[in-house]
């Protein structure tokens, strides 16, 4: 037909609130940035590299992925960028480069490509990487012995390893303070409280992480260290101690809410996040790893879809009509 | 630009517009066009047997029975000559047959419906009614044998940006009281509940019907959830309102009827919004069969190619294809978007991200629906995931942080069941 303009026709709705996962991933990037910042200040040079590696080979895998799969190039969304750089946040300053790049080829090959990209994967990528990375290399996240050669002019222990080897008496070591500022030894982003916590809370305000995951994995951790120090604090160290060390604050604010890997629904949500609490400090307490918010927080993955089955019922659901 | 709000914590809050938001208090009237395009319903779109030719001579609010045997009609909205009969289908495919009025500038009115509809007895107007302005049809809440036992007059509007009704309620209050009692009359139905915003309580008050005031809260006014919240009677998935002996019926259906009795005539006019491309209202009264175009002329808009045209509103509106689509009997608003405010879909799997899950107003686990969906297994969505418990907001789509388009899913989805139910049927 001559003079016929041409629509563009789609189905409804016509509106979109406007949201990406490229904005999503942008803000992850941001809110982790104060953490990454302070960790470069501290351990200088070696740690930008860490950290520029990372992001920078995690960016590349997810683009070799891309052309072998002959997908569409999928970088730009930033979620390669994110796994990257929370992979890096995990690990000590001294990483030797190898680590780095077999690092991010475990998170982003192995854990989110080979199950179809993202959303696919059960499992959060960062941490299938630094969990094959622990049970491979011992030595490597061993932070004492990564980082003997610093010295910031800080009590130079790793918290974690020194509570497991010389008991709760360390705790008096370190301050609050201290432990809110990062001045301890550690990994490269995941040592200044203070910034994971400002940066988990602007997530939650924004709507980027869902709160009741972040604040339920925090409550788990808390009461369960709490009943074991009410048990016998001789052995066991105070709940404050266990909420402000290790991968803790980036376990609850970037770690445990990743989308693919994490539930929906209101209940499983606390489930999920109080039972990941509670084995972190159980694998601490009593078990044999150091830290145990990685092996926690992935039992808890691999238990998201059983838990997801827990749902309100629909509408009109359930009910009798005579 | 409707965007996610900064602190985008919990569930979008999407208000339906008020009648304050509309431009100029009038309503415009749309002179009438020369040529008048009727869209008939129909569920067979054969066009041997039909009792139309090119070339009859119609009225102006004449019935006209469509096919040689069988109930089908549709109420003529102009007079003038028949010009093309043909077949056209629409959303989910709908078969329609569309009918094409040259139509003359002065009216003839039919006086057929004057006569039968003399003492009001239900049985004399039900021949009549399925054409009323403001509603698919009406005589599907006309049951002489088994009457429905309450009827819900819906004040609100269907979609965001939409004021139609809230206009009716306003300037027709009293109209609506006496409406409101024809309706009582022909449905036979005792229970009329009145559903309006806080606006427009008083003028609701007035119709002698039970009022309940709700907040206008999108999508709370769609029938479903008007079940749940105000009769505390959920619909089961499988069945409908009408499964439970409750109509749905919009003010200006209402005040359509009373029209066609104290008149004596058909109503063939329609109020609609206009939503322009800054999302601008007005509303204007035009011939239900008039084309877009004309509309869009007499306000002026320009539309451009690669815009988008939508009978309907933002969230749950149908797209048309074409400038000389015909208004339909229901349709409350035509919406135009410019070119640069059309999103485009996206094209990646779901991130489980629960934005869906956490928007539906119907609590369905959208997240686990639109996996099957995008595979086909729409039994197993029906089954395992609720999908017939849908409502129909289109608020999935609109927080789908991929942009994928869960709606449209959900209702091919339906849409595929519907059809390999009936298909079941027919080989039994």
């Amino acid at each position: 037909m001559p003079n016929q303009k041409l629509f563009v026709s789609s189905h409804a709705p016509y509106w979109h609130n406007r949201s990406s996962l490229s904005a999503k991933s942008y803000n992850i990037l941001l809110a982790a940035l104060p953490a990454v910042i302070l960790g470069i200040y501290q351990y200088g040079p070696p740690a930008l590299g860490v950290v520029a590696l990372s992001v920078s080979t995690a960016m590349i895998w997810e683009l070799i992925m891309n052309y072998v799969t002959k997908r569409p190039v999928s970088i730009g969304d930033g979620n390669a960028a994110v796994i990257g750089l929370l992979l890096a946040m995990l690990l000590p300053a001294t990483t030797p480069w190898w680590t780095v790049v077999i690092g991010t080829f475990l998170a982003v090959v192995v854990g989110k490509q080979i199950f179809g990209g993202i959303g696919g994967n059960p499992l959060n990528p960062t941490l299938v990487s630094i969990a094959i990375i622990t049970l491979s290399w011992k030595g490597l996240l061993d932070f004492d012995e990564a980082l003997v050669n610093f010295d910031l002019g800080f009590y130079m222990v790793y918290p974690l390893a020194a509570l497991k080897h010389l008991g709760p008496s360390v705790v008096s070591n370190y301050s609050v303070g201290e432990l809110l500022m990062g001045q301890y030894a550690g990994a490269i982003g995941s040592t200044f409280g203070l910034g994971l916590i400002i940066g988990g809370i602007y997530l939650i305000l924004r709507g980027m992480i869902r709160w009741e995951i972040s604040i339920s994995f925090l409550v788990g951790i808390f009461v369960t260290a709490l009943l074991f120090n009410i048990s016998d604090s001789e052995k066991y160290a105070g709940p404050l101690f266990h909420l402000l060390t290790g991968y803790t604050l980036i376990g609850a604010f970037f770690l445990a809410t990743e989308d693919s890997s994490s539930p929906v629904n209101f209940i499983p949500m606390l489930i999920y996040g109080v039972c990941a609490g509670f084995l972190t400090v159980l694998i601490r307490n009593i078990g044999a790893f150091v830290d145990g918010a990685v092996f926690a927080i992935l039992m808890m993955n691999v238990a998201n879809p059983l838990l997801d089955k827990i749902r309100p019922k629909a509408l009109g659901k359930g009910i009798k009509h005579a | 630009m409707i965007k996610k709000p900064f602190f985008g914590l919990g569930k979008p809050k999407l208000k339906y517009s008020g009648i304050e938001n509309i431009e100029g208090k009038d309503v415009k009237e749309i002179p009438p066009s020369t040529m008048i395009t009727l869209m008939h319903k129909s569920p067979n779109g054969e066009l041997g047997d039909l009792a139309l030719s090119i070339g009859d001579e119609v009225k102006t609010g004449q019935k006209l029975n469509l096919r040689k045997t069988g109930e089908e009609y549709l109420t003529s909205t102009a007079t003038g000559t028949i010009t093309d009969i043909s077949h056209a289908s629409g959303y989910a495919g709908q078969s329609f047959i569309s009918i094409s009025i040259e139509a003359k500038s002065k009216d003839l009115w039919d006086g057929e419906f004057e006569k039968a509809g003399k003492n009001g007895s239900p049985e004399n107007v039900l021949p009549f009614l399925s054409c009323l302005p403001g509603i698919s049809d009406l005589t599907s809440l006309i049951k002489i044998d088994n009457p429905l036992n309450t009827i819900i007059i819906n004040g609100l509007d269907q979609d965001l940006l939409i004021t139609t009704n809230q206009l009716i309620v306003r300037n027709e209050a009293d109209n609506l009281a006496e409406g409101v009692e024809f309706l009582k009359k022909t449905t036979g139905v005792k229970k009329i509940i009145f559903v309006v915003p806080p606006s427009l309580r008083m003028e609701a008050e007035k119709s002698g019907a039970e009022v309940k005031v709700i907040e206008p809260l999108y999508p709370d006014a769609t029938p479903r959830l008007l079940m749940k919240e105000i009769l505390d009677n959920p619909v089961p998935p499988s069945k409908n309102l009408e499964d439970l002996g409750v109509g749905f019926i919009s003010a200006e259906a209402v005040v359509a009827l009373r029209t066609a009795f104290v008149k004596g005539k058909m109503p063939v006019t329609k109020v609609l919004t206009i939503i322009d491309k800054d999302n601008r209202l007005t509303c204007i009264k035009a011939r239900i069969g008039t084309p877009v175009r004309d509309i869009l002329n007499a306000l002026s808009i320009d539309v451009s190619q690669g815009d988008r045209l939508v009978f309907g509103g933002p969230m749950s509106g149908q797209g048309i294809y074409s400038e000389d689509m015909p208004i339909l009997a229901d349709t409350d608003a035509i919406m135009v978007q410019d070119k640069d405010q059309v999103i485009p879909i996206g094209n990646d799997p779901c991130i489980n991200c629960g934005e869906c899950v956490r928007a539906c107003p119907a609590k369905l686990p959208v997240n686990m629906l639109i996996r099957l969906l995008e595979n086909g297994l729409h039994e197993e969505a029906a089954n395992e995931y609720d999908l017939l418990s849908c409502v129909e907001c289109g608020l999935c789509s609109y927080v789908c942080e991929m942009r994928i388009p869960i709606f449209h899913y959900i209702m091919l989805g339906k849409h595929e069941l519907a059809l390999t139910g009936s298909l079941e049927e027919t080989n039994a």
